[in-house]
């Protein structure tokens, strides 16, 4: 399993057009944001969180496909179907390797970007600790849409019509627990929800989304 | 002693799972659909018209309150239209009944159109009422997440050719999305809170609507219930003909080739 996730990571390391870019996408919201909204700086700072997450989201979805559908074409998941290694725990490994090369990114670069964004200063760490907690969430539930779409040709648009409802629960309590810690409020509840969301869907998911791979490699 | 315990378990359910059998299922389904069908014209006629016509104007609501009738129907079926395709599908991924797959496929449009007519004559109550056609209400969000969801269970449907496939696929979509459907329906009342009032009808409440709302609105979920069998039992009759239209063409290239 460890093998697989070193596998993973430098195939997105050195494939190139994976690793870096969802990172710039990220960067490119962040910077097309203000010029839609205007510059003032109290407009952006209240509205920060919010954009940073939804970037966060969408940088994340782009790299999605990449997840199991590589591996479909030239038949390593047919492999690893076959390999003593459980399936389950294949897409576990696999949306770990992608987690770290998107989901971690994101979450160290969201205090620098929120500098963009002015942010006042325990912004910064509460972007940080929200999406930290709650990007393990979007790489395992994106790991199951991909693993529903990935006998489809063109599945790309289907797959955030998929996963982008999934990502609404995540979306509402990590945004709004750094909304709320921003203003200086208690943010214990939708902390403690995000981080559930994440554990729930880490121990539930590779479940569904190993059953949707089973059934696509039939 | 176990067997036999279970064989008459077994029994007593057999004619539940006699509907799981495409034969049977067409012979039921064409001898109940008239009665269905006709069931629903007279409870919708009734209560609409009663509805409208004779219920006195609410204090405050003016004739504005008569698209309840509509309203409320609709937004329960949306729901529980959705429940019954988790169910439907739970089924197919234990039992293998291809009538129980196929019903699920076919409840989905149903369930998409109920709740937009839900949205629609939501915002058209909102607009009197509230002063505005949208607004971001715990209620009205979760619908539109709702509304999302079905969205993404027909396109995978849609997007899947062999039907085995889409058939179990859209299940362990159903299953997952069911879970992450209630999550979002709590994010979003603890995100926001909101204008729509509370739950009008609850069988364990003392005091619902006035009984005079009250007796035509129970007939008008009545005839939205059977509404959605007939609309179901059509539906599921010509997935089933189109499947077996598919294998005779199959046969057909076969028997040429």
């Amino acid at each position: 399993m460890i093998a697989l996730l070193l596998r993973d990571l430098r195939l997105s390391v050195r494939a190139g057009g994976g690793f870096g870019l969802g990172l710039a996408f990220f960067l490119i919201v962040s910077v097309l944001v203000p010029f839609g909204v205007g510059p003032e700086a109290e407009i952006l700072a209240r509205i920060a969180p919010g954009i940073l997450w939804v970037g966060a989201l969408l940088a994340c979805l782009l790299s999605l496909d990449r997840i199991f559908q590589l591996d479909f074409e030239d038949g390593s998941l047919d492999l690893l179907a076959t390999a003593p290694v459980p399936m389950e725990g294949a897409v576990v490994m696999k949306a770990l390797a992608h987690w770290l090369v998107t989901g971690l990114p994101l979450t160290l670069a969201a205090p620098l970007f929120g500098g963009l964004m002015s942010m006042a200063a325990p912004g910064h760490w509460w972007m940080f600790v929200t999406l930290l907690l709650g990007t393990p969430a979007l790489s395992m539930i994106g790991a199951f849409g991909a693993a529903l779409t990935v006998g489809l040709k063109r599945g790309g648009l289907l797959l955030s019509l998929l996963v982008l409802p999934l990502y609404v629960p995540t979306l509402i309590f990590g945004a709004e627990a750094a909304t709320r810690g921003m203003a200086g409020l208690d943010a214990t509840t939708p902390l403690l929800m995000v981080a559930g969301i994440t554990a729930g869907s880490v121990a539930l998911l590779p479940f569904a989304a190993a059953a949707a791979l089973r059934i696509n490699l039939r | 002693m176990e067997s036999t315990r279970t064989k008459q378990a077994k029994d007593r359910w057999n004619w539940l799972w006699e509907w799981a059998n495409p034969v049977k299922f067409m012979a039921l389904s064409g001898k109940a659909l008239p009665w269905v069908i006709g069931l629903t014209v007279i409870s919708l006629t009734v209560g609409l018209v009663w509805g409208f016509f004779f219920t006195p104007e609410a204090i405050n609501f003016g004739s504005s309150v008569k698209i309840i009738y509509v309203h409320v129907p609709s937004a329960m079926m949306a729901i529980n239209i959705w429940v019954m395709m988790l169910v439907a599908s739970l089924i197919w991924l234990v039992r293998r009944h291809h009538v129980s797959a196929l019903a699920a496929k076919a409840a989905a449009l149903v369930g998409v159109v109920m709740t937009v007519i839900a949205l629609i004559t939501g915002a058209i109550w909102g607009e009197p009422m509230w002063g505005t056609y949208w607004a971001w209400d715990p209620r009205l969000t979760s619908f539109l997440v709702l509304f999302l969801f079905y969205l993404g269970y027909m396109a995978l449907w849609a997007a899947i050719e062999d039907p085995d496939t889409a058939a179990d696929l859209t299940s362990v979509l159903a299953i997952v999305g069911s879970v992450f459907a209630l999550l979002s329906r709590y994010a979003v009342n603890f995100w926001n809170q909101g204008l729509h009032q509370g739950a009008s009808l609850s069988l364990d409440k003392e005091e619902n609507v006035a009984d005079v709302y009250w007796q035509p609105l129970v007939i008008c979920l009545a005839g939205f219930v059977l509404l959605f069998i007939a609309l179901l039992l059509v539906r599921t009759r010509t997935e089933v003909r189109k499947r077996r239209i598919h294998a005779l063409e199959m046969r057909e290239r076969m028997a040429d080739a």
